[in-house]
């Protein structure tokens, strides 16, 4: 079947098996290997992206089912070589480990702090319920979403 | 000697982040070669069964099938080695059944991999590997380690009697042990299971191998904590191809936790098919195969008895154990149950006798081995278990009753080692002082405080304590060796000064989170007197370093640093041979520092750039000297790490459903000198949280057909970001006095430290309603607690 989607802003036109998760386009077909697999059942939130702005577990969808949508993965997270709030907080405040985990929960994060941008730490917990990282403890995840919205915060230009 | 430029003992920022965080790392499945092609495999249904038949015939004839294997096709190749030999108390070797890379004649558990179908494509893999049809006849199935032993019990070696593949004791004899009991007033004793536990590293196991036709040579990419101890185990041990053809790297791997460091089968089916196909071929794991084939942890039936007298001072230790190997041995599966369990016996405390007796057991089920901690964490939860227990049957405080059994403060220079009964020498420790800081930390008095008023109010409060100690920092090759350790463990670390000055670090143990790329440089920065910038890190391909052991058993710093700072001591001695002459001056009268060699008490001094651009430009040269700038040191350590720490855990038990509040949780942990405090604490953290997740929420639950009937992460409960409270930490410093940093190891404190204390917190806090609970089987989900209250109705 064929299909169009937009992936970090370029469009691309494959043709695809129907059975073809959408995580395995964007990673053997796209190549965007950023978006990992941990469990292939939806339970992880490793392979999360954002499909069509809303934080989506890759390997839950066909990648028939994302034909005209646009897609954001972690490699479109950045813009002009300048981490973006997220990746920033999650180096500084160590929220990182060995990393399998880390763009699924930027993905999901970055939605969050759209709809919330001001989180308590239970909100954050809260939000970061469909995510598995077996490295970090969390601890440090839910300071790297703090450092993050605080610098949002400061970004925002009051009017 | 350089003086420090400030960076070691900095939380400096992880120089390897950028990548992960940008999306741009390399995990094994994220390499597709040209020409790829992918594995699958059949694996067994039934935890025991013998294997009638394998029809490959209607298999091989579907789309993209390149070649079907199975076990008969490799019944000539050896099976996958155990890295470690355990004796029988008379002496005999271990039983080490072969562990072949496909079963031809009978399936011993659930995931035993039957077949390996190849194709062009992961679907076409899986479409033909669903039409391999496998005749099974069934077997009886034994997946309990104190059951298997029993006679007439389902024998998953036919030349293993008994199941038994080695009885194995340590300490004091058993005797002197009885003896010892007869004076106790009183004796504590506990009947527990710590359970099975999955590491469930969030990146599956993944491989992809080739062959160079040409140059006859094998590469294989794995997911593995220790690239070089892989392909020494593949080459030399299963395959039988030489080493010097095969190259084996470790690339970024998405967690390890003690599961990634053993040698696997499918490593090597795929390393030898990859010839025969003449493509590459990848496999990574599914999450459901994950389950059931990689390697697992935990596993113990134990009976343990601490005799007190009235004082509450410890006469003696007695512990039977139980040791679950499942269907075959792991890389250090003998190991974990015997050296790393046995020798901590004697914990934190001056216990005068001492016996464990382990029995190692095969079963139908998956294959058992380290896990992070490995062994120590069985040890402090059987012995911290017990102290709290004691505690309350005797009316003592648990704080209190420690204290009177640490071994005194000594620092392992100005006052000896500690000698344990199990065996090791202690290195240097302050055991009362974690406790105490622990302690402050909770408020105690307060706390008991709260506690009453709690209890008043019909609620049910408890802390638990735990001090723990571990042995990290695998270990002096000698004694390793004597241990039954068929590898020296020493580690390899190359300084690599460029032309320009610029230093890249060849490193033979392995990251795979643990941030070595930031850690390393920051001690390569400060000895050498140049910035991080000018340092690279690297680890992981056995082409690019002489050798390496890997990462486990908390090594990394405390070995692989070390070597590194061995080498970089040879560069500097051979840089004040260089700076000399060019000063016109003698090599004696030069001093390191601040990346300048100066001739002592002059400013007459040659920058560390220009000595290194000097050894690869010689024209100006010390006639007795070789060009270069390069060094490769080995470094053996002389005796093993002893971090050492106290984990305090507050919960909250609700009466009505017990449903388990970890209400605060503190961890005050010992681990010798740190490099970078941040990384430390990202160590406890993990580390703690999957300690508290053996505690409360995990475990692997076979039923009594073997079948794991928690195989999915949906089923099988690991902590999530709104299970956990904020974890209070901080260190002490004692620093290890026999390697040159001083670190002892942080990778697995959290784990060793965690999962007693949460227990305890809840057993104190059962008995404080009245409940007079002596264990809860783990995890202490809320139908367990309830169950166990019920029983126990004041
Ligand atoms: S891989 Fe999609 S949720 Fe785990
Ligand atoms: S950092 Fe390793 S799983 Fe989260």
């Amino acid at each position: 079947m064929q299909i169009r989607v937009k992936v970090n802003g370029v469009d691309y036109t494959h043709d695809v098996e129907p059975r073809l998760l959408l995580v395995h386009y964007l990673r053997d077909v796209l190549r965007l290997t950023g978006t990992h697999i941990g469990c292939d059942t939806s339970i992880c939130g490793a392979c999360t992206v954002q499909v069509d702005g809303n934080a989506t577990k890759s390997c839950t969808l066909f990648a028939v089912q994302a034909d005209g949508c646009e897609i954001t993965t972690v490699e479109g997270l950045s813009t002009n070589g300048e981490l973006h709030a997220l990746q920033e907080g999650f180096k500084e405040m160590h929220g990182l480990q060995c990393g399998f985990c880390t763009p699924g929960i930027l993905m999901t994060m970055d939605e969050y702090l759209k709809i919330n941008p001001n989180p308590t730490e239970e909100e954050i917990r809260h939000g970061l319920k469909g995510h598995l990282c077996r490295c970090t403890g969390y601890q440090n995840i839910v300071k790297s979403v703090q450092y993050a919205a605080n610098k949002l915060k400061k970004e925002e230009v009051p009017v | 000697m350089s003086t420090m430029n400030g960076m070691v003992g900095k939380s400096v920022k992880r120089v390897e982040d950028k990548r992960f965080v940008t999306g741009k790392g390399k995990y094994t499945d994220d390499i597709i070669l040209p020409l790829q092609t992918y594995a699958y495999f059949v694996r067994s249904p039934y935890a025991h069964a013998r294997i009638v038949n394998v029809d490959t015939g209607a298999a091989i004839d579907m789309p993209g099938v390149l070649a079907i294997y199975t076990g008969k096709d490799v019944e000539a190749i050896n099976g996958v080695p155990c890295g470690w030999q355990v004796n029988f108390k008379n002496g005999d070797t271990m039983k080490e059944p072969k562990h072949p890379l496909l079963v031809a004649d009978k399936v011993r558990h659930v995931g035993d991999a039957v077949a390996m179908v190849v194709a062009q494509t992961r679907e076409q893999a899986k479409d033909a590997a669903q039409m391999v049809m496998v005749d099974y006849e069934e077997l009886p199935v034994v997946v309990n380690a104190a059951e298997a032993v029993k006679p007439g019990a389902p024998q998953v070696h036919a030349d293993v009697p008994n199941n038994i593949c080695y009885d194995w004791e340590l300490g004091n004899s058993k005797a002197e042990v009885d003896q010892a009991m007869l004076e106790a007033a009183h004796i504590t004793s506990l009947e527990f299971v710590n359970q099975r536990m999955i590491a469930n590293a969030i990146e599956p196991r993944s491989y992809n191998a080739f062959y160079d036709e040409a140059n006859e040579k094998y590469t294989l990419y794995t997911s593995t904590q220790d690239p070089h101890l892989i392909r020494l185990l593949m080459s030399a041990f299963v395959l039988g191809i030489p080493e010097h053809k095969v190259r084996v790297i470790g690339p970024d791997v998405g967690g390890g936790f003690g599961s990634k460091g053993d040698h696997y089968a499918e490593e090597a089916l795929l390393t030898w098919a990859s010839q025969k196909v003449g493509r590459p071929i990848k496999w990574t794991a599914e999450r459901s195969e994950s389950f059931v084939s990689d390697a697992q942890g935990r596993d113990h039936v134990t009976k343990a008895e601490m005799g007190f007298d009235k004082e509450g001072k410890i006469l003696a230790l007695r512990v039977k154990t139980y040791a679950n190997q499942g269907a075959y041995l792991g890389t250090f599966g003998p190991a974990v149950p015997t050296y790393l369990y046995g020798t901590l016996m004697q914990g934190l405390y001056t216990t005068p006798k001492i016996n464990v007796d382990v029995t190692g057991v095969f079963t139908n089920t998956t294959v058992v081995d380290a896990y992070r901690g490995a062994g120590r964490p069985e040890a402090t939860y059987l012995l911290e278990r017990l102290i709290d227990l004691a505690a309350l049957e005797m009316g003592m405080d648990p704080a209190d009753i420690r204290f009177k059994n640490f071994v005194p403060p000594f620092d392992g220079t100005n006052q000896p080692g500690y000698q344990t009964q199990v065996a090791l020498l202690y290195d240097s420790g302050n055991y009362e002082g974690v406790l105490r800081k622990g302690l402050s930390m909770l408020g105690y008095d307060d706390f008991r405080k709260k506690q009453q008023e709690a209890t008043r109010n019909g609620k049910l409060l408890g802390v638990g304590f735990s001090t723990y100690i571990e042995a990290c920092g695998l270990a002096p090759s000698a004694v390793a060796g004597a241990l039954g350790a068929r590898a020296g463990l020493y580690e390899m670390g190359q300084v690599r000064v460029q032309p320009t000055g610029k230093v890249t670090i060849y490193t033979g143990t392995h990251a795979h989170g643990q941030g070595h790329e930031t850690t390393f440089a920051q001690v390569v920065a400060d000895r050498l007197g140049i910035p991080m910038a000018d340092i690279e890190i690297v680890h992981g391909d056995s082409d690019s370093m002489a050798f390496g052991m890997g990462t486990y058993g908390s090594r990394s710093l405390a070995v692989g640093g070390s070597a590194i700072v061995k080498s970089i001591d040879k560069v500097i001695e051979k840089g004040k041979k260089i700076a000399a002459h060019k000063l016109e001056a003698n090599a004696g009268d030069m001093e390191f520092a601040n990346g300048k060699f100066t001739v002592k008490g002059t400013d007459k001094s040659i920058s560390f750039g220009d000595v290194a651009l000097t050894a690869y430009v010689p024209h100006v040269y010390p006639a007795d000297l070789e060009p270069g700038l390069d060094f490769t040191s080995f470094y053996d350590p002389t005796n093993f790490t002893y971090p050492f720490g106290c984990h305090i855990a507050v919960v909250e038990v609700d009466k009505e459903t017990g449903k388990v509040e970890l209400k605060r949780f503190i961890a005050v942990d010992d681990v010798g000198n740190i490099i970078n405090p941040m990384i430390v604490e990202g160590q406890i953290h993990g580390g703690v949280a999957q300690g508290i997740g053996q505690a409360l929420f995990e475990g692997a639950e076979f039923d009594s057909n073997g079948q794991l009937t928690n195989a999915s992460y949906m089923d099988y409960c690991m902590p999530r970001a709104d299970d956990l409270p904020m974890f209070e930490t901080t260190n002490q410093v004692t620093p290890c006095p026999h390697n040159p940093l001083g670190a002892k190891g942080a990778g697995e404190a959290g784990t060793i430290g965690a999962t007693p204390a949460v227990v305890n917190a809840v057993i104190d806090a059962l008995w404080s309603g009245g409940h007079k609970v002596k264990d809860i089987r783990m995890p202490l989900t809320s139908e367990r607690v309830w169950r166990a209250m019920q029983a126990s109705v004041n």
